[in-house]
């Protein structure tokens, strides 16, 4: 079974939400929607005050061209457009819309049917999956008509589908294959189509063993899907890796994949451009796993944008008693929440509760020069040498060593025996030289 | 001839061209340096701080020789004092020169901003504020892990282990902006000296709407214009929900600091007030 080359550790999976039917999670009374993402510029709010929204319309456009729409998400009464914190701990602008009823979009096709056809051209499609403000809904939110429209003289051979999930303890995407298997598919070749490739690739991880069953079986009514079971490996969800385990290919430093032919996006995605493209419906719901080891109920959860984590959680049984920290997003990536009140995003992947004995960080002692870090980083980097750079502020030297190329994926701080914070070193020196290289690109 | 010979006259020869050699190459590329520079540089203080702007005390000798007048040279360090030297040697005019102190702008000490999470990670202010906002819900605040202290050469600037807050030693500041530089969160601010050292400020950069700083934090500025409509001068200015008071065009009269309601206005080094004894009624 194939897998990515370089680096990769194998934590404990812990999906102790698998197999947990999708619920639906309570519509609040008041849904606080973020008009920022985490990537490329927020939107920009294009209601006011008192006006009345449907659950569907546009209430958010996108600033520019990496950047995204916002959709109510509730039927209601704009309150008010404030700051609100969002999952950083920092404020940024929110719209509130006061819920009265749950009244949708006449254009939204709210029928169970599934429409398998796709009359549309590929640049209707990409207009469509844009117009949704549709994103990377695996976590970093990346405006996905973006990577639809390869830059010019790139063409895209394969589209790959990221059904990897190997984040620990979260089984949205996982769920959501069980339960929406055709629909997914469907979108799947909406994608090939709009991005005019005739082969797809979906990777899964060979710890879905029910998911890839009912994936293979109805992709035999599909033309060009593949679907690939994988060695479970940590970070195999990363693009870079996941091209590397499926095709074999290595992109270079400081590309995209559609340098070596390849689109990937996330299966969560997929189902979004699929109720976007052939049932009308933009991104305003995504599924999340409520989740950890001292929670008595574990959950899947489809939530409306803007309902409070605190709400869902509530309704997933309340926080638990030995919570010593509460991440949202999995365990390996996932941000830990400076409070309840942040509200579901498109990139809220989960809500996991930490028992108290794990969340503490562990004493740090001295560098053993044992270099598990290096053969742990899935990007061929040395963290050890990073973290060094980075307490020194030695900037052009990181540059120098690739440090652009991090994907924050935390196995050099997993792998360390002497608990050294080599990520979170790493990650300031990644922002500073990013900060850096951004002022030479404007002065050029 | 011996071999001990031969060696002896081999290295003195290859000595002696080497000398020559070099003599030869010095003179031809010879660098004129302003004897002036080197003069300059001995009167200033030599501690390269980079408070001046320039990399060191070497280039700013080299700006200050070069210059057509001291006008907006100042070496923050030496003060007064140097720059009339700086100006004798090279026969200019100082140009003026007010004194600065660095001045940290937040008063949230542990008593008035409540800690609402627990941070574990690496305590350093540059990464937590990369990371998130910080463990109380002030988003703007000190962090209190203290860049700043370490950034500072002159031993003038320590974090307060009470109200984990850093408190700046003016006998020592010498304003080469390294704290302000330091700070992620741009608290620090280098604000003229004042009469006497006397100095009004506010001691808050929060920029959000009043009803929400007050469960963050008792002593922020709540951009309530108070001061703004006390202040006879036009030394107060409002931008995003904070008051700035220009150390400038101050007079130092402290009427704001009485009308502000949550004490956010500072004033430092100033006599004790009379307070108006009240007639007891018997």
């Amino acid at each position: 079974m194939k897998t990515f080359k370089m680096g990769g550790i194998h934590p404990k999976e812990h999906k102790l939400s698998a197999g947990m039917k999708i619920q639906a999670a309570t519509i609040p009374q008041q849904a606080i929607i973020p008009l920022g993402h985490y990537l490329g510029g927020p939107s920009l709010p294009v209601v006011a005050q008192g006006d009345q929204v449907k659950v569907g319309q546009i209430i958010g456009k996108a600033s520019g061209f990496v950047s995204a729409n916002v959709h109510a998400s509730v039927s209601g009464i704009v309150a008010k457009i404030d700051d609100h914190i969002d999952a950083s701990g920092y404020k940024v602008p929110h719209v509130f819309i006061d819920v009265t009823g749950d009244e949708w979009l006449e254009t939204i096709d709210r029928s169970m049917e599934i429409k398998r056809d796709c009359a549309l051209t590929p640049a209707e499609i990409i207009k469509k999956v844009s117009d949704s403000g549709i994103v990377g809904l695996g976590g970093a939110t990346f405006p996905t008509h973006v990577k639809l429209l390869p830059p010019p003289g790139k063409i895209a051979e394969v589209l790959i589908i990221n059904a990897v999930e190997c984040e620990p303890y979260l089984t949205c995407d996982h769920q959501l294959m069980l339960e929406k298997a055709e629909e997914i598919l469907v979108g799947v070749s909406v994608l090939m189509k709009a991005i005019g490739v005739t082969r797809a690739v979906m990777g899964i991880e060979n710890n879905k063993k029910d998911a890839i069953d009912i994936m293979q079986k109805l992709a035999k009514t599909f033309d060009g899907i593949q679907i690939m079971p994988l060695k479970v490996q940590y970070p195999q969800g990363g693009e870079k890796q996941l091209i590397d385990a499926i095709l074999g290919r290595q992109v270079p430093s400081g590309t995209l994949p559609i340098e070596v032919g390849a689109v990937v996006q996330n299966v969560g995605t997929t189902f979004a451009i699929y109720e976007a493209v052939q049932k009308n419906k933009p991104l305003f719901e995504r599924i999340l796993t409520i989740t950890g080891k001292s929670m008595k109920s574990h959950g899947n959860y489809r939530a409306r944008l803007g309902t409070s984590l605190a709400a869902i959680v509530d309704q997933a049984g309340g926080v638990p008693e030995d919570t010593g920290k509460i991440v949202a997003g999995g365990p390996m990536m996932g941000r830990a929440l400076s409070s309840l009140e942040v509200c579901v995003a498109k990139g809220t992947s989960g809500v996991l509760f930490i028992p108290t004995a794990e969340s503490a960080r562990k004493k740090m002692k001295n560098c053993i020069r044992c270099a598990k870090c290096v053969v742990a980083c899935p990007m061929g980097l040395e963290p050890y040498l990073l973290m060094n750079q980075s307490e020194r502020s030695m900037w052009s030297e990181m540059e120098g060593e690739r440090i652009m190329d991090c994907i924050e994926c935390g196995c050099c701080s997993f792998s360390c025996p002497s608990n050294r914070p080599l990520l979170d070193h790493v990650r300031y020196g990644k922002t500073t030289v990013g900060k850096i290289l951004r002022n030479r690109h404007a002065k050029k | 001839m011996n071999i001990l010979t031969i060696s002896i006259l081999t290295l003195v020869l290859t000595g002696i061209l080497a000398a020559i050699i070099l003599f030869l190459v010095s003179r031809k590329f010879k660098v004129f340096e302003d004897p002036k520079i080197e003069e300059v540089v001995s009167a200033l203080p030599s501690v390269n701080c980079g408070g001046c702007g320039f990399s060191g005390c070497h280039g700013f000798a080299v700006a200050c020789v070069h210059a057509e007048t001291l006008e907006g040279l100042v070496c923050t360090v030496g003060g007064l004092k140097t720059m009339e030297r700086v100006a004798d040697i090279l026969g200019k005019v100082p140009g003026s020169f007010h004194p600065t102190v660095a001045v940290v702008r937040c008063g949230g000490n542990c008593d008035v901003r409540p800690v609402k999470n627990h941070y574990d990670g690496v305590k350093t202010c540059a990464i937590v504020h990369n990371l998130y906002g910080g463990q109380t819900a002030c988003t703007y605040g000190c962090l209190g892990y203290g860049d700043c202290e370490v950034s500072c050469k002159f031993d003038a600037l320590h974090i307060n282990p009470v109200t984990q807050l850093p408190e700046v030693d003016e006998e020592k500041c010498t304003s080469c902006n390294a704290c302000v530089k330091a700070c992620p969160k741009a608290i620090i601010e280098l604000r003229r000296k004042g009469a006497q050292s006397r100095r009004i400020y506010v001691n808050c950069i929060n920029k959000d709407k009043g009803e929400k700083i007050v469960e963050s934090c008792r002593v922020a500025c709540i951009g309530c214009e108070k001061c703004l409509n006390e202040c006879a001068y036009d030394a107060i200015s409002m931008s995003d929900n904070l008051a700035y008071i220009d150390s400038a065009t101050c007079t130092l009269c402290r009427k704001c600091v009485e009308v502000c309601p949550t004490h956010a206005i500072v004033e430092l080094n100033f006599p004790t007030r009379r307070v108006r004894k009240k007639q007891v009624k018997k």
